[in-house]
């Protein structure tokens, strides 16, 4: 079926079948591979995108939901974690860096609209310090270990 | 961060990495991501059963999916040649996976070993009619259970680089005679390396010539192997791979998928791409061997070691696998008066095993830290103080020269960092509000060593160097390390450096693994910096010229190059001779390591038994530090998978039927960013004098040891010792 999706702010025309993912429906219709297939069931996080500035993991959705969505890939990211990450040595391999930029911003958002995490106490969001960096980020693993760094480019563009 | 060095040029600096701004915007093109005209994909159907034959295969239903180009069998997929047989005199046949000739036998030899492959105008079409293949098997009966064979198990193949064992007096006799004595039983599980990019290939013919796409850590011995299995020259193969989404080893051999991927591509006539799923990755790619450890010390009163024994037994597969050397550290760590090291194995019907992140260390570390502490407890001495009472002056075993022994001084160091003297050394005396509170310590141990590599540095006339060497850029940042260390030699700025990696058209690289590369490309770099700046001097005394870009300039020459290596049949023949006979006389002369000292704190649920990981010190001795950034980023790498190894990562086999149970992300548990304290890592930089710039490796150290400090802590938290591994909840409570 015909869908029209709203991808890093241009219009896209695609056919796709109703079972296929937003992350195939990226990465190999619409040749945006920055996007990362680490696990394909929703497990790493290497896959998320934002839609309408709320992070998803795209191997979960399908494409033919997103219609009429603004989804932004790391394609289309153009943020100060980008280069703090670098400062931070915030990566190493690389593979799961896109997924954990677009889950920050995501996560930053969440955080600014007040919304509580595991680890919130009382519910009264308050700073967001390392633990609930952590905790909010945990849904994007890094085998290479890099998440010190992570946290620290996060707390600064949180700052 | 302390440091011994003082860095005046770029080596010692905490530069950010080169390739940074690549990998943070998505423009870093992994190898699943290369297209071609007219691209296949493949999906592999895996066998159900752990040996025996395949009596049937039905494919038509897998035929008749819309998009399906062909289904390769046993019955109809085009020769391939036999697997190299290894030899120590060639490293390239290292590299096999397994032994295994795919598809051109109906045998199987493990559960998940591939059976055919589905080849399909795209990879919806490939998976779904994979899925639909069906397959008879006549099973043989097959041993699978790794503790039920512990009874079968033989000595491992012992050779001169890897000795299976060691022994000096009688250490047996010393045990039963010692005044204070333990002997303990430990077991670690399977692991599996996931690096977060899932295995994949791209494969394209051109008449005779093939062109792969691949992560690997051996560019070099992959060209090789796939040369062989194709009867190619190995000119006529060109591996590319500037990316590696992760290795710790699991992209350090040939495995099915690559093979299959160009097979079916030579079938079909087409370019293919084959992404393994995450379940593809478990079911193909080996994993870290199980071991069941005996460590056993005896001690005098004072604590003085007089007998250590530790044995291991491992297992690999019938079709291959790497003897894991589990009871290295425990040759070099303590001055015990007596040791008896042993390893033993099983071969089992089970995809072979392959090295993860310090093999034989990761797992080893754990078993003797472990038993160290237990020791300090029986004595009543404190496990820091017991370890520097019993730390060698030279190698315990046969009194060989350490090249740079500076373990005591990193648990100096780290005990005054991390506050070890607050500990009240009581199991259960610490607390944080109703949280049980641990501290523990373990050591790390690592050899070192180098490869050989063949490199091209040239320096142009507009003051720019160009370095080349198709080594592998698995994350450590070697781009960056490397161009650190060409500018300080040819004394030009860091920037003027570019280096070109990941291609095996380019020198030939070292393999990454064993901690080896950086050592590696560095000492052919070195190497080669001397050769220019000979031919540069020669060439001034012609010209004149303040600096080199007006010697060139003025005798009219674009650029100057210098070669280490040579790419010929008989260059790698005295290339792999020469390595032979450094690796022999080295290991005459000394014992090289780098070594550190980590200290843990946990608390523990005192109701559910949940550990989480607080704080962590750690102080290393890697040798020369070349980028302080990544340096540290690679020890905190090491040490976060060991969390994992300590608390939560077990790869289950059904002992019954051999079978990966746990084959994703989901049920393998690595630990996530809530997992994670700060880690605070730093180097004692003093150089190791018999290396090439001073440099040890630092890939591997951080995960030795991990394990045993955090389950030393979980003792001093709860009383409780767990020597089975992952410490899981159930064990705590």
């Amino acid at each position: 079926m015909e869908i029209s999706l709203r991808i890093n702010g241009s219009a896209e025309t695609l056919e796709v079948q109703p079972q296929v993912s937003l992350l195939d429906a990226l990465r190999d219709q619409l040749g945006l591979t920055g996007t990362k297939k680490g696990c394909d069931q929703g497990a790493c996080g290497a896959c998320t995108v934002l839609s309408d500035g709320a992070r998803i993991t795209s191997c979960l959705a399908l494409a033919v939901q997103y219609e009429g969505h603004e989804i932004t890939t790391i394609e289309g990211v153009d943020h100060p974690l980008q280069e703090a990450l670098v400062r931070a040595d915030g990566l190493q391999c690389g593979y799961c860096t896109p997924g954990q930029i677009c889950s920050a911003i995501g996560m930053l958002a969440e955080h600014k609209e007040g919304m509580a995490s595991a680890v919130t106490e009382d519910d009264e969001v308050d700073e967001l310090d390392e633990e609930e960096i952590r905790e909010r980020m945990s849904g994007n693993l890094c085998r290479c270990g890099a998440y010190n760094g992570i946290v620290e480019a996060i707390k600064e563009v949180a700052g | 961060m302390t440091t011994a060095q003082k860095p005046t040029g770029a080596v010692g600096k905490p530069l950010d990495r080169v390739d940074g701004k690549t990998k943070t915007t998505g423009a870093a093109e992994f190898a699943a991501e290369h297209t071609y005209p007219g691209l296949a994909h493949a999906a592999l159907v895996h066998a159900t059963i752990s040996r025996g034959r395949i009596t049937a295969l039905h494919t038509d239903d897998a035929s008749a999916v819309p998009g399906v180009i062909t289904v390769l069998t046993h019955r109809n997929a085009p020769p391939l040649e036999p697997v190299p047989k290894t030899s120590p005199l060639d490293l390239s046949s290292m590299v096999s996976g397994t032994s295994v000739d795919y598809l051109q036998t109906d045998e199987v030899y493990w559960d998940g070993q591939p059976i055919a492959v589905v080849v399909a105008e795209n990879a919806a079409a490939a998976n779904q009619a994979a899925a639909l293949v069906r397959a008879e098997y006549a099973p043989s009966e097959a041993a699978v259970d790794f503790t039920g064979a512990e009874a079968n198990a033989r000595p491992q193949p012992s050779s001169p680089i890897m000795p299976a064992g060691a022994k000096k007096g009688d250490a047996e006799e010393a045990l039963a005679a010692a005044p204070v004595a333990l002997d303990l039983r430990f077991t670690t599980p399977p692991h599996n390396h996931n690096a977060l990019e899932p295995h994949a290939t791209v494969a394209v013919w051109d008449g005779d010539r093939l062109t792969v796409h691949e992560p690997t850590q051996a560019i070099d011995w992959f060209r090789a192997h796939l040369a062989a299995r194709f009867g190619l020259p190995a000119d006529d193969v060109r591996v590319l791979s500037p990316f590696v989404g992760g290795g710790f080893g699991g992209k350090g051999a040939v495995w099915p998928g690559t093979i299959l991927t160009a097979l079916a591509a030579r079938a079909t006539g087409r370019p293919v791409r084959l992404a393994l799923s995450r379940e593809g990755v478990y079911r193909t790619v080996g994993g870290r061997t199980p071991s069941i450890q005996r460590v056993a010390v005896g001690a005098s009163h004072d604590g003085k070691l007089t007998a250590l024994v530790h044995t291991s037994v491992t297992r690999t597969g019938r079709v291959g696998g790497f003897p894991e050397p589990v009871t290295t550290q425990s040759q070099h760590l303590y001055a015990a008066e007596n040791i008896l090291l042993e390893q033993k194995l099983v071969r089992l019907d089970l995809l072979p095993n392959i090295p993860m992140r310090a093999p034989g260390e990761a797992i080893g570390t754990f078993a003797l830290e472990c038993a160290i502490d237990e020791l300090a407890y029986e004595l009543d001495i404190d496990p820091i103080e017991l370890r520097l009472r019993n730390e060698p002056e030279a190698n315990p075993l046969d009194g060989k020269e350490f090249s740079l022994r500076t373990l005591a001084e990193s648990y100096r160091q780290g005990a005054a960092r991390f506050g070890w003297h607050e500990r009240t050394p009581e199991p259960r005396s610490m607390r944080d509000g109703r949280w049980l509170v641990g501290m523990g310590a373990a050591s790390a141990y690592h050899p070192a060593g180098y490869f050989t590599a063949d490199i091209t540095v040239r320096l142009s006339a507009d003051g720019t160097v160009l370095v080349r060497c198709g080594f592998q850029e698995i994350g450590t940042g070697g781009a960056t390390a490397q161009a650190q260390i060409a500018a300080d030699a040819l004394s030009v700025p860091f920037q003027a450096v570019h280096v070109e990696y990941g291609d095996s058209a380019l020198p030939k690289g070292p393999f990454a693994g064993g901690s080896m590369q950086t050592a590696t490309v560095a000492a052919s770099l070195l190497e080669a910096c001397k050769k220019l700046k000979r031919s540069l001097r020669t060439m001034a005394r012609r010209t004149g010229g303040d600096s080199h870009e007006e010697v060139l300039r003025r005798a009219n020459v674009p650029h100057i190059e210098a070669k280490v290596g040579s790419s010929t049949q008989l260059g790698r023949k005295s290339d792999q001779a020469r390595f032979m006979l450094r690796l022999a006389r080295d290991r005459r002369r000394w014992v090289r390591a780098s070594t550190g000292a980590h200290f843990c704190q946990v608390r523990v649920d005192p109701d559910t038994g949940e550990v989480r990981v607080t704080r962590w010190t750690g102080v290393f001795s890697i040798g020369t530090v070349v980028n302080p950034k990544s340096a540290v980023s690679q020890l905190r790498g090491g040490i976060v998978m060991g969390l994992g190894m300590a608390l939560s990562e077990e790869t289950l086999v059904d002992p019954r039927t051999g079978r990966i149970m746990n084959p994703s992300l989901s049920e393998y548990h690595i630990p996530v960013h809530a997992d994670v304290p700060p880690i605070d890592v730093s180097f004692l930089g003093t150089p190791d004098p018999t290396m090439p710039g001073g440099i040890l490796g630092a890939g591997e150290l951080g995960i030795t040891g991990v394990a045993a400090a955090v389950a030393n802590a979980v003792h001093h938290a709860t009383g409780k010792r767990v020597r089975d591994l992952p410490i899981s909840v159930d064990k705590l409570l």
